[in-house]
């Protein structure tokens, strides 16, 4: 009679707990639609939002911005910088079953390096080959030394996919991604889903507690907003600027923000072509000029409601490698016109292109207004995104107000717009001291040595201007308020490791 | 009637292969590099060759032209240059919903614009005639993406009551999937109630003055029977075939309806497909619009032949 | 209205332009239609002339306010008078509607005729061409072609124009074709009229009045196209004013300030309202079976 009740509390007590672990969806806002689910052919910034719970990379980014131990354990570099080698896990496996090993991380740097559709070339161009030392552990040798490798391993380039579901699937891996992160992809519904579901042998599993994870793009802002207010979603980023005094007020959602690692500035053609003859591409104070008439606060304010961060360098003004010896100027109007009367160049007119989206719009329209009263006459020209871009690269511009959603390590953020071959440096500026200073914070993995050079280097830019920089991004997320143990990181992704819901 | 479907049929052909030239060239003369697009960051010119080589858009446009147009009387459409998946199957994922969405503004369309039709052809000329003509005329001036939006903001927002966007295949959770598609659908349909209520008058009109009704009432019969069975019989006939047009128009308005309500179907697709310069994807589904329009037409105009010599004793 | 042509034959069905405009003064919706049409047309016109402040006049100190005195209906997320950017889109939305379909007839009318009146070949061609363009879906076209053009104003209207092309060729050609077959036409080849004589003289005129209301319903639509292309960006730009892209901005602010959504919208929906009824009250005017 007794062993009977027992059995029957403790079946009661089991389905109990068995009800409490039913299955937890967390579905979340995506701003854009991602591209190709392939993390050596992906060239987006919300394609690395999804791969944060599909792909586990090599090494991960702390909050803090250190380089923290995810499939590899351990690292250490050579004395004369041309050696990486790093341990690895021996618990890991690929959505597939097949093991994660030093094999695996030597087919995958060989995949991104050789692949013909692979966009990370450059990321790991400095890699010469790999060596396998044993099952956990691999040695990179590199041509030169690269102080940015290990930034770069906490990125795409260091995502590791199954060498076999790569091989077996070659250029079209992406329509069915095999990885080794927390989540496995299920399924995906071009511009309106991406599935993914929870993978058993992860070898963190128990930082998880999602059974599926549903990414929804949506692309305007408000809707997306809207869909979370009505409990269609738990949570979205790239939260519209305007609507966090909204967020921050209601009792049922969550508000979290970051500065993110990129800027957002108007790029001036300096040298690329025939449209850099403007008073504004040929003479510094000209640029400087109109780095004064801009009131960054006002501007913060108008736009954005003072949520993002201005900014007069690379990297944002919280950011360690931020030269503090060059702060952001306050408006000085006269200042402004003095440059101008100085270079002969009263009443200019100059044409700055930014795509049609609203705020982008909003922004160049209050930078058009305080300009005015400089005496420089800015003509705003819309092109949609793919035009702009291409007409940068062609130097088809005088200006263009464009940003960069940034990289964890500062070269990231600078190198390829302002050297002389950088593959982003649509403005064409070219000065040596700077490829040396840039080139040389490259090579060196003493951040001491690589805070100096890229100090030297924000002095100059700050006289030159190829690029005036306006603001930082801040990254901004609403949540559900039943959603806990959120973690805001500068880079923009979501990681679900520790964040749970509550019912 | 073989004779003349297969006359039509026939010319259709150039019609057909005109669009294919009109719109590729249209997407080759749209500005901006897609291969920089498809690049993305990385803009090494090994890559920019390489991808130029991959989708062979250094071949002459005429090559590029008929590449295309071969391989896709074999079926194949090329792929999405964004995603690497095949325009076919993104078609074919994306037509039921655009689909769904015309069915249902169609449903309410003729829900509402039929009997108000009916009902303002037999008052003609009283004060329901000229409400129902105002009624109709708002319904036609009221831009859609903008009732879409207050529609958004007070039904899903201050009301709670439908999703302000997705969407549920019908497969998997019918009602869901309704109440998703009930907002768009309406803003959809609203505009073709107007457009089907002023076709309806006038059919009916013409129909109600018409001898063959005279004799009805001469016969004696009561004017319920009159006017829904015999006249509303006739003035079916234009009513179906302009319905039959309407669908075509369906698609075209839908468009902006998908980019607000974020409904994943054809609208959107060729939207954001025009914006990414994604040309295997623009050129895939106007072509099937085309096609599919084209159809309706001789569609309408078959239908209309089959049930035009009944109309003959009048 | 145009003049009426000299005819020598009285077969020609009266169509004294006196009659139709006395059954437009006795319909009180056209008139309706005529006063809305009038009254944007007036404050299009007049918009330099009002004691209004600049439509590009931001004041940081007063985002986004609610109506009050001093702003009648509010200001705009960059501080701008709400009712003089409403004013001032006046001007964009009526030049959109008027250009595009001015540019549609310049072009579809010359070839509906000629495919009407000579037939044959060039017929056939032109109406291959105008059905390939009918299939393509309307607002598609017109994004492309803007898209190709590049966003602007002057690049909209010529994308709608391009647009409603065929609508008219398509229009022109069956009215045309409607008119050669009349009893006048034999007389006025008997008589040895050369073709300019007759284009001129008998088609135009006759094939005039459903075109103009058809122009007329078409203005309606080229507003609302215009407002659409502006909602995605493809249309009047910054910082000048325009119904469309104060609508496209105005939905990121619903909550905030829900009234900038709501007088462009209500704006867009009179001036389209009044084409409508204007051009139902033309058609109704000039049918002579006048329903």
């Amino acid at each position: 009679m007794l062993r009977t009740q027992k059995t029957l509390a403790l079946a009661a007590l089991l389905m109990l707990g068995a009800s409490w672990a039913h299955a937890a969806d967390l579905r979340i806002g995506l701003a854009e639609d991602p591209d190709v689910l392939d993390p050596d052919q992906s060239r987006t910034f919300v394609g690395r939002i999804v791969y944060a719970s599909l792909c586990d990379k090599l090494v991960e980014i702390s909050p803090a911005l250190e380089i923290v131990p995810m499939l590899a354990t351990g690292w250490t570099w050579s004395d004369d910088g041309l050696t990486l080698t790093m341990t690895l896990r021996d618990d890991v496996t690929f959505h597939d079953g097949e093991p994660f090993n030093a094999e695996a991380v030597a087919y995958n740097i060989n995949r991104s390096k050789t692949l013909e559709e692979s966009r990370r070339k450059s990321e790991v161009a400095s890699i010469a080959s790999t060596t396998v030392i044993d099952a956990t552990t691999i040695q990179i040798n590199l041509t030169k030394p690269d102080a940015t490798l290990i930034a770069q391993l906490a990125d795409r380039a260091g995502m590791m996919v199954s060498p076999k579901a790569a091989e077996a699937a070659g250029v079209e891996f992406g329509l069915a991604p095999v990885c080794a992160g927390p989540f496995a992809f299920k399924e995906r519904v071009a511009q309106d889903r991406i599935v993914l579901d929870k993978f058993a042998g992860y070898w963190n599993a128990d930082a998880i507690s999602f059974d599926t994870v549903t990414f929804l793009p949506i692309i305007d802002p408000t809707v997306r907003l809207a869909n979370l207010r009505a409990g269609d979603i738990d949570m979205l980023e790239r939260l519209s600027a305007t609507d966090v005094g909204s967020v921050r007020g209601d009792s049922g959602l969550q508000f979290e923000q970051a500065v993110s690692l990129g800027y957002q500035g108007i790029t001036v053609n300096v040298a690329n072509g025939d449209l850099a003859n403007t008073p504004l591409g040929q003479d510094s104070r000209v640029r400087r000029a109109l780095s004064l008439a801009i009131d960054r606060e006002a501007m913060n304010q108008v736009v954005f409601d003072g949520v993002m961060a201005i900014g007069n360098q690379s990297f944002p003004p919280n950011s360690p490698w931020y030269n503090a010896a060059f702060p952001v100027q306050a408006r000085d109007v006269e200042a402004a016109k003095a440059l101008l009367a100085e270079a002969g160049a009263e009443n200019i007119s100059i044409e700055i292109q930014t795509t049609p989206d609203p705020v982008n719009q909003q922004l160049m329209q209050v930078v058009q207004a305080m300009a005015a009263e400089a005496g420089i006459n800015i003509t705003i020209v819309s092109k949609e995104f793919t035009t702009q871009l291409s007409d940068q690269t062609a130097g088809n511009f005088q200006a263009s107000q464009i940003g960069w959603s940034g990289r964890v390590d500062p070269d990231g953020n600078i190198h390829t717009f302002l050297t002389c071959a950088g593959g982003q440096n649509d403005s064409k500026y070219c000065k040596p001291e700077i490829d040396d200073l840039l080139n040389g914070a490259r090579v060196s993995n003493d951040s001491a040595v690589r805070k100096q050079s890229y100090d030297a280097a924000a002095a100059i830019l700050a006289e030159e201007l190829p690029i005036i920089y306006l603001y930082h991004q801040t990254w901004l997320w609403a949540l559900s308020d039943k959603v806990q143990g959120y973690v805001p990181y500068p880079d923009g992704m979501i990681r679900l490791q520790g964040v749970t819901v509550t019912e | 009637m073989l004779s003349f479907l297969g006359h039509r049929i026939l010319i259709a052909v150039p019609t057909i292969f005109l669009i294919s030239i009109f719109v590729f060239a249209m997407q080759k003369l749209l500005p901006g590099d897609p291969v920089l697009a498809l690049a993305g960051e990385s803009r090494s010119p090994e890559l920019l060759e390489f991808l130029r080589e991959k989708y062979r858009l250094n071949d002459p446009l005429y090559v590029q032209y008929f590449t295309w147009i071969g391989n896709a009387l074999r079926g194949d459409l090329g792929v999405s240059l964004r995603t690497q998946q095949p325009v076919t199957e993104l078609i074919a994922q994306k037509l039921p919903v655009t689909l769904q969405l015309a069915v249902m503004a169609l449903i309410i369309a003729v829900v509402i614009g039929i009997p108000a039709g009916i009902i303002s052809a037999y008052r003609k000329g009283t004060w329901i005639d000229w409400l129902a003509n105002i009624v109709a005329l708002s319904g036609l001036s009221v831009p859609n993406f903008w009732l879409g939006i207050m529609l958004i903001m007070l039904v899903s927002v201050k009301l709670g009551w439908l999703p302000a966007s997705g969407y549920q295949p019908l497969s998997e959770d019918p009602l869901q999937s309704i109440r998703t598609m009930l907002m768009p659908a309406f803003v959809l349909g609203t505009g073709l109630a107007a457009s089907l209520m002023r076709h309806t008058r006038s059919a009916m009109l013409s129909v109600l003055e018409s001898d063959y009704v005279r004799t009805a009432r001469a016969k004696g019969l009561n004017e319920r029977t009159v006017v829904l069975k015999h006249a509303l019989r006739n003035a079916l006939v234009p009513i179906v075939t302009v319905t039959t047009l309407l669908f075509g128009e369906l698609l075209a308005g839908a468009v902006l309806t998908e980019q607000i309500f974020t409904i994943p179907g054809f609208g959107k697709l060729v939207v954001d497909a025009v914006f990414n310069r994604d040309y295997a994807v623009v050129q895939g589904v106007v072509l099937c619009t085309a096609i599919a329009f084209i159809a309706m037409n001789i569609l309408a105009d078959a239908m209309y032949r089959v049930l035009n010599p009944k109309m003959r004793d009048q | 209205m145009t003049a009426l042509a000299q005819t020598p034959s009285d077969t020609l069905p009266p169509r004294a332009p006196n009659r139709a405009w006395a059954r437009m003064r006795r319909n009180p919706v056209a008139l309706f239609g005529a006063l809305l049409v009038g009254f944007f047309v007036c404050i299009a016109l007049l918009a330099p002339l009002l004691p209004i402040p600049g439509p590009a006049a931001t004041d940081w100190g007063a985002i986004r306010k609610a109506p009050s005195m001093q702003h009648w209906l509010g200001t705009d997320e960059l501080g701008r008078d709400v009712l003089s950017r409403m004013i001032w889109g006046a001007q964009a939305s009526l030049l959109a509607g008027v250009v595009s379909v001015g540019i549609a007839l310049g072009i579809g009318i010359p070839l509906g005729v000629l495919s009407g009146y000579v037939r044959g070949w060039t017929d056939a061609a032109i109406s291959r061409v105008t059905e390939a363009l009918l299939a393509a879906p309307f607002l598609i076209l017109a994004i492309a072609l803007a898209a190709f053009l590049g966003p602007s104003l002057r690049n909209a209207m010529i994308a709608i124009g391009l647009s409603a092309v065929p609508i008219f060729i398509r229009l022109a050609r069956g009215q045309t074709m409607q008119v050669m077959t009349e009893d006048y036409m034999e007389s006025a080849r008997a008589i040895g009229l050369g073709h300019g004589a007759i284009i001129w003289r008998y088609i135009l005129p006759n094939i005039f009045p459903p075109l103009l209301v058809q122009a007329t319903l078409t203005i309606a639509t080229a507003i609302i196209a215009e407002a659409s292309l502006s909602f995605l960006g493809l249309g009047q730009q910054a910082p000048a004013p325009s119904w469309g892209s104060m609508l496209n901005t105005a939905k990121g602010f619903m909550e905030q300030a829900p009234w900038l959504a709501l007088w462009p919208g209500i704006a867009i929906f009179l001036v389209v309202l009044g084409f409508n009824l204007l051009g139902d009250g033309l058609r109704d005017a000039l049918d002579p079976k006048g329903r």
